[in-house]
């Protein structure tokens, strides 16, 4: 088999799969000649992820993180959010093909770019507040 | 689980009576071909019976026939054979941009050694225009190389008109049939062509055996050195258990071609009128009519071809895609885009390719099963929110 049993379990039965009403940010990455485009939607309650859903075209292997990395994020806070990486999506599927790499690397960049799109509609000095504190602790 | 197999562009079973035929040649009839005695006759005599039931069913004379590898060797030694046998008078090779890539990439190569080599375009139903043959000929062009049915979309190319063209001009000329022997007629002469490239395993034939057509008189070098098999045309001990078995599919197919091509387009309409009204916005690649009987290539809107052939592999269909994300090259089908298909269509094609052992029953199970798994994924994709998604 291509992909691990958990990929298989993802792509089977993906995780928040849909449109969100109102979300606080979204993310859109990919180009359809490539294959693989995601579309990931959050909602935040006080800095945190409290709900994420995605639609995406891709293969396996899109749909799996990007059903993994929807999965991950809700109830992370914003700034534990960023730091996961596509290397912890694949991780977390138990691995994933060489060649289908890209897939987790979409899903963390889907990730950001709902997140990065959140700062920018909520305004950063929020955030960056926030950021300073967690620095100084 | 029910099997169904809708792959057989990409290989078939063997045969029953092909592999019957066979197994003699690997136990008693063991013998090398080349030996003197007893035992290395037997294995000649039924080499050359192989090789005049090969012959028969392309309208060649036996000497023309060289056994290889399969489809690829057949490719290679086709154009690397003619190229460098006639690198003195020319170094301009003519062929399409929807080839095989065992003619796209021998091309490939050949440039890096000095040769130039024009690919022709295709119109969208995937068909090479004489006339652009006729156009891109050069005073120093030595070979064309045009393959009769492309693999993905099954288009039929109008290989008659440019085998005239080749032969007035004399130029040498090509073709890849790997597709289309034992599914549609193919003869030598009323094809003008020089050469022609066969597989077995695409006709119900053992893998590793193929043969290549090479019409008297034409020079070709051979792809490496040793022994002086085949007419000094392909050094090797010959693979005698599988050429008998593609002997005997060449025979097989030749009894039954005409029923089988009836049957094969009745089980294909089915599926295509099937597809075309269980699931929306689906679109047919290649030609509506001048096609292989038993290859059809769908497009899905709005979903990706490998996550639809997983689906379908779960239920227990097999069938191909042009998805980028199966060739693990990020690129869709190069035939696909060759034709002018937009490139999320050809990201969303799927190829059902139909053989002897498909039924009613097949089709009907297909058809089944695949409009919820299409309305799953569009419901996961962002592209088909506008139309019809449920949510």
């Amino acid at each position: 088999m291509l992909y691990s049993e958990k990929v298989m379990e993802h792509f089977r039965n993906p995780r928040n799969v849909g449109q969100m009403e109102n979300p606080d940010g979204i993310g859109h990455v990919g180009n359809p000649i490539c294959g693989d485009i995601m579309e990931l939607y959050i909602k935040v309650e006080d800095g945190k992820i409290v709900d994420a859903r995605f639609q995406t075209f891709g293969c396996g292997a899109a749909i799996a993180t990007s059903s993994m990395v929807t999965e991950m994020v809700k109830g992370k806070d914003i700034e534990e959010a960023l730091r996961i990486s596509n290397k912890a999506v694949a991780e977390a599927l138990d691995g994933l093909p060489p060649v289908k790499m890209h897939c987790s690397v979409l899903a963390e960049q889907a990730l950001k770019s709902a997140i990065e799109d959140y700062l920018k509609k909520s305004g950063r000095a929020k955030t960056k507040e926030e950021t300073e504190v967690d620095d100084d602790g | 689980m029910r099997r169904v197999y809708l792959d057989n562009n990409a290989t078939t079973p063997v045969h029953p009576l092909v592999l019957e035929a066979m197994i003699p040649f690997f136990k008693e009839t063991f013998g090398n071909a080349s030996s003197v005695h007893y035992f290395g006759q037997q294995a000649k005599k039924a080499l050359e019976e192989s090789r005049e039931k090969v012959a028969a069913f392309i309208g060649a004379k036996a000497g023309e026939i060289v056994f290889t590898s399969g489809g690829t060797e057949s490719d290679n030694l086709a154009i690397k054979g003619v190229a460098y046998a006639n690198r003195a008078k020319g170094r301009h090779i003519i062929t399409s941009s929807i080839e095989h890539h065992a003619v796209l990439n021998v091309c490939k190569q050949l440039e890096k050694k000095g040769f130039e080599v024009t690919y022709l375009p295709v119109n969208r139903y995937g068909e090479v225009s004489p006339e652009s043959v006729e156009d891109a000929i050069r005073p120093d062009t030595i070979l064309i190389t045009v393959m009769h049915a492309n693999n993905e979309v099954g288009t039929l190319q109008p290989i008659d008109a440019i085998g005239k063209i080749a032969k007035a001009r004399q130029i040498l000329f090509h073709t890849d049939a790997v597709q289309s022997v034992g599914k549609v007629p193919v003869n030598v002469d009323s094809f003008n062509v020089d050469l022609l490239s066969l597989s077995s395993h695409k006709i119900y034939g053992p893998k590793g055996v193929g043969a290549l057509y090479v019409r008297r008189g034409t020079r070709i070098l051979p792809l490496f050195q040793g022994g002086h098999h085949e007419r000094r045309r392909r050094a090797g001990t010959e693979n005698v258990p599988g050429v008998v078995g593609l002997g005997r599919a060449c025979e097989l197919a030749a009894e039954n071609m005409d029923e089988e091509a009836g049957k094969l387009l009745a089980l294909m309409d089915r599926l295509q009128s099937g597809l075309e009204r269980k699931v929306e916005d689906v679109l047919l690649n290649g030609h509506p009519t001048k096609r292989l009987p038993n290859t059809l290539n769908m497009s899905f809107a709005g979903v990706e071809g490998e996550s639809l052939l997983l689906n379908l592999d779960m239920e227990g269909i097999a069938v191909s895609t042009g998805s980028a994300c199966t060739s693990g090259t990020l690129e869709p089908s190069h035939v696909l885009s060759a034709m002018g298909v937009d490139p999320q269509l050809a990201q969303g094609s799927l190829r059902f390719s139909l053989g002897r052992e498909n039924t009613e029953e097949d089709i009907d199970y297909v058809l089944a099963v695949i409009s919820d798994i299409v309305k799953r994924l569009r419901a996961i994709s962002p592209f088909y929110k506008s139309s019809s998604s449920p949510s």
